[in-house]
C-alpha cells in the first residue's frame, strides 16, 4: 500500500474537511463568545451556557425533543425490525417487490410531502396535534431507516441458526428471542440510534405535525433564528453536536472493539491444533 | 453365496423379512413450484443403522433429510418414524436432531450453552443439564473448551460442538447434512472413524447426506444412491461397488469401463457377448438374458490385468491396445489403454513392490485381460 502523502492529497483532505467542519467549528467557537453580537469576538465566556439553562422555552423544547426521539425511535425499531424480518423470510410471496419498494419509499420521499400528508391525515381523523402526532410522524419517518439497517444485516444471517434452534426444540417465538434477536442485536441497536438522531434533528415533519405545547428543539431554534441569531442558540447547538458526536463515537468504539476481539479470538483458535 | 467385499459386522436387519423399518419414507414426492426435488420415493431405514444418502448436488438428498427433520413438508406421501406418522408435527416436536452443514452454532453462546440449548427447551433440571453437558464435552473431547465462544474454536472443534449439541438430547435419529464437508482431508478421514465409533457407542440411528462417495463407503452400513429425486440402488457399500444394478450406479461409484454388446450365446448364467470393440466377452450374468439383447459389461480398473503378451489361458477375455496415458499415484498406477476401436480402458495396478515387474511406457503395445467373473452384466 502506498502510504506517502503527495501535496495534492494533503490539499484535498484539508479542503474537504474544512468544507465539512468549518461552519460547525465557527458555531462552536462563537458559542463561547462573551459579546452579544454573534459575529464580533468579545473574549471567552461560558455565560450563554448558563443563561441557556434558565431559558424555560428552550429547556421545554429540549425535553419534548428527547421524549419524542426516545419513544419514536423505540416504536420505529420494533416495527422496522419486524418489517425487515418479514421481507427477509418470505422471499416468495406475491408482490414482494412492491412491498419492499414501499418500505424504502419514505427514504427518498421529500420530507415536505411526508409532513403535509401526515398533517392532512391527522386533520381528517380529528387527531389533536401535539406530542403524539409528532411521535407518530417520526415513527413513519424513521421506521424505513431501521428496516434498511436490519435487512442489510439479515442478508448475511445464516437461516440454519433458526432451524437449528427449532430442531433442538425451541418454538418459533422462543427461537426469535433466544437466537435471532441476540444475533442481530447490534444492527437493531444501530437502527435505533439512527432513528433517534433522525428524530432529534427533524424540523420539517415536526413543523407540520406539531401542535401547542409540543415544540421541538429544532423548531425552537428555527423560530428564534428568525428573530436574529443569539449566542444562546449557538450554545444549544453546540450541546446538540456534542450529544450526537458522543453517541456516534461510543457506537463506533463498541463496533471496533468487537471486531478486534473477534480477530484476536480467531487467531487464537488457529494457533491451536 | 460368496460374500462381496469385506464383512464389517453381522448387522443386516434389511435381510430379515420380519424386521420393522424404523424410518419409512412412503411414496414421498416434493415439488418446489415446477421443480420436482423428490419423486415418488420409498425408502426404509432400520434402527441403529448408519445410513447414507449419496448423490450429486440437486438430487434431492438434502430435501429428503429436511423433510424428516420437519423443515419441509412432503407434497404427497408420508413419513413414519418408529411407527408414528410425522406429517403435521413441527420440527420442534420431532424426536430427531440434525447436525447442519454450516454447523449453525449459536455465535452469542458459549460451547456449554450451545450444547445445553436443546436440553433447556425441554425444561430439564439445571443440575441434570450440567451433568449431560459435561458428559457430552467429554465424549467429543472438548472438556477444556466449555467456556469458549464458537468463533474461538478451530473448524474441527466447531464440528465436534455441533455434533455434541445434536446428540445431547439423545434423539431417535441423528441427521447429518454433509457433516465433514468443511474439514480438510486428513481431519475428515480421522473424523469418519470417530463418527462410526460414536454411533456404535451410542446405539443411535444415523442418517447422513453426502456427495463424497468415499465418506459414504467408509461410514455407512447401507448407501442409497440418488439421482434426480429417485433412489437408484440401496445396498451395502460392497454391493454397490461390486454389484451395481445399473450403468448409472456403476459409473457413479468409483471408476468403471463399460463395454457394449449383443448377447450371442446364453447357457445358464454363462453368456458370450459380441462386443462392439472388436473382441468377444465371456461373462457370468446374475440376471437372465436372452440372445440378441443389448447389454453392458462393466468392469472396475483394478480387476483388469495388463501384460506385454496375451495370457496363455484361452478362457480369459483379452484385447490388444496401446498405452495412452499413465498416472503414477504412489500407492497405485492408473493406465489408460486405447484399443483399435478407439475405446479407452482404465486399468489400475497396485504398486505392491517398489519396482514394477513389467514396466510399461507411453505408446507401447500391451494386452488387457480379465476373467469372465471379473465384471458384471448390466441390462439397464
Amino acid at each position: 500500500m502506498n502510504t506517502t502523502w503527495s501535496r495534492f492529497n494533503i490539499l484535498s483532505v484539508v479542503v474537504g474537511f474544512s468544507f465539512l467542519y468549518l461552519p460547525i467549528l465557527i458555531l462552536i467557537i462563537f458559542s463561547f463568545n462573551a459579546s452579544k453580537l454573534v459575529t464580533v469576538w468579545g473574549g471567552f465566556s461560558t455565560k450563554w451556557y448558563v443563561s441557556l439553562f434558565s431559558n424555560q422555552g428552550i429547556m421545554d423544547a429540549a425535553w419534548v425533543t428527547i421524549r419524542v426521539a426516545l419513544l419514536s425511535a423505540s416504536i420505529a425499531t420494533v416495527l422496522g425490525t419486524l418489517a425487515a424480518l418479514a421481507l427477509n423470510r418470505y422471499t416468495r410471496f406475491n408482490g414482494r417487490m412492491l412491498f419492499s419498494g414501499m418500505v424504502y419509499a419514505p427514504l427518498v420521499m421529500p420530507e415536505v410531502i411526508t409532513g403535509l400528508s401526515l398533517l392532512l391525515l391527522f386533520v381528517a381523523i380529528g387527531f389533536d396535534r401535539g406530542f403524539w402526532t409528532v411521535t407518530l410522524a417520526h415513527v413513519t419517518l424513521t421506521m424505513c431507516f431501521v428496516a434498511v439497517v436490519v435487512q442489510s444485516r439479515l442478508v448475511t444471517y445464516d437461516r440454519s441458526l433458526d432451524e437449528a434452534a427449532m430442531d433442538l426444540g425451541a418454538t418459533p417465538v422462543g427461537t426469535f428471542f433466544q437466537v435471532t434477536l441476540p444475533v442481530i442485536l447490534p444492527a437493531v441497536v444501530s437502527g435505533w440510534m439512527l432513528a433517534f438522531t433522525l428524530s432529534l434533528d427533524d424540523l420539517v415533519i415536526a413543523s407540520f405535525t406539531s401542535g401547542p405545547g409540543a415544540t421541538t428543539l429544532p423548531m425552537k431554534i428555527y423560530s428564534q433564528v428568525r428573530l436574529g441569531v443569539t449566542p444562546e442558540i449557538n450554545a444549544v447547538s453546540t450541546i446538540m453536536i456534542a450529544f450526537i458526536a458522543t453517541g456516534v463515537v461510543i457506537a463506533s468504539i463498541i463496533t471496533k472493539r468487537q471486531e478486534v476481539q473477534r480477530k484476536r479470538d480467531e487467531r487464537m483458535a488457529m494457533a491451536q491444533p | 453365496m460368496k460374500s462381496l467385499g469385506n464383512i464389517r459386522r453381522s448387522f443386516a436387519p434389511w435381510n430379515d423379512p420380519s424386521a420393522k423399518p424404523y424410518i419409512a419414507f412412503e411414496n414421498i414426492t416434493k415439488a418446489f413450484g415446477s421443480f420436482i426435488a423428490v419423486n415418488d420415493l420409498t425408502l426404509h431405514v432400520f434402527q441403529r443403522e448408519f445410513f447414507a444418502l449419496l448423490g450429486a448436488s440437486g438430487c434431492g438428498k438434502s430435501t429428503l433429510l429436511r423433510m424428516l427433520a420437519g423443515f419441509e413438508q412432503p407434497t404427497s406421501g408420508r413419513i413414519l418414524l418408529d411407527g408414528q406418522e410425522m406429517s403435521g408435527i413441527p420440527p420442534y416436536r420431532r424426536p430427531v436432531n440434525m447436525m447442519f452443514q454450516s454447523y449453525a452454532l449459536f455465535p452469542h453462546m458459549t460451547v456449554e450453552k450451545n450444547i445445553a440449548f436443546g436440553l433447556k427447551q425441554d425444561g430439564m433440571a439445571k443440575s441434570e443439564i450440567e451433568d449431560r453437558v459435561a458428559q457430552m464435552l467429554k465424549l467429543v473431547k472438548l472438556e477444556q473448551f466449555g467456556k469458549r465462544k464458537p468463533h474461538q474454536l478451530s473448524g474441527g472443534q466447531r464440528q465436534r460442538v455441533a455434533l455434541a449439541r445434536s446428540i445431547a438430547k439423545r434423539p431417535k435419529v441423528l441427521l447429518l447434512d454433509e457433516p465433514l464437508g468443511a474439514l480438510d482431508k486428513k481431519l475428515r478421514e480421522e473424523t469418519q472413524f470417530e463418527l462410526m465409533d460414536l454411533q456404535q457407542e451410542l446405539g443411535l440411528t444415523f442418517m447422513v447426506v453426502t456427495h463424497d462417495q468415499e465418506e459414504a463407503m467408509t461410514m455407512a452400513d447401507r448407501i442409497a444412491i440418488m439421482d434426480r429425486g429417485q433412489v437408484k440402488q440401496v445396498a451395502t457399500p460392497a454391493e454397490v461397488y461390486e454389484a451395481p444394478n445399473s450403468r448409472f450406479v456403476a459409473d457413479f461409484i468409483g471408476s468403471v469401463t463399460l463395454f457394449e454388446g449383443k448377447v450371442e450365446k446364453a447357457e445358464g448364467n454363462r453368456i458370450e457377448i459380441a462386443g462392439t470393440d472388436g473382441f468377444p466377452i465371456r461373462a457370468e450374468s446374475a440376471v437372465a438374458v436372452t440372445p440378441g439383447a443389448t447389454v453392458h459389461y462393466a468392469i472396475r480398473p483394478e480387476k483388469i490385468r495388463l501384460t506385454k503378451a496375451r495370457p496363455a489361458d484361452p478362457s480369459v477375455n483379452a484385447a490388444e491396445g496401446e498405452i495412452w496415458d499413465i498416472a503414477y499415484l504412489g500407492d497405485m498406477t492408473v493406465f489408460h489403454v486405447r484399443l483399435a476401436s478407439g475405446k479407452v480402458i482404465k486399468i489400475s495396478q497396485m504398486n505392491a513392490t517398489r519396482e514394477a515387474e513389467e514396466p510399461f511406457g507411453w505408446d507401447e503395445q500391451a494386452w488387457v485381460s480379465f476373467p469372465a467373473n471379473a465384471g458384471i452384466v448390466l441390462t439397464s
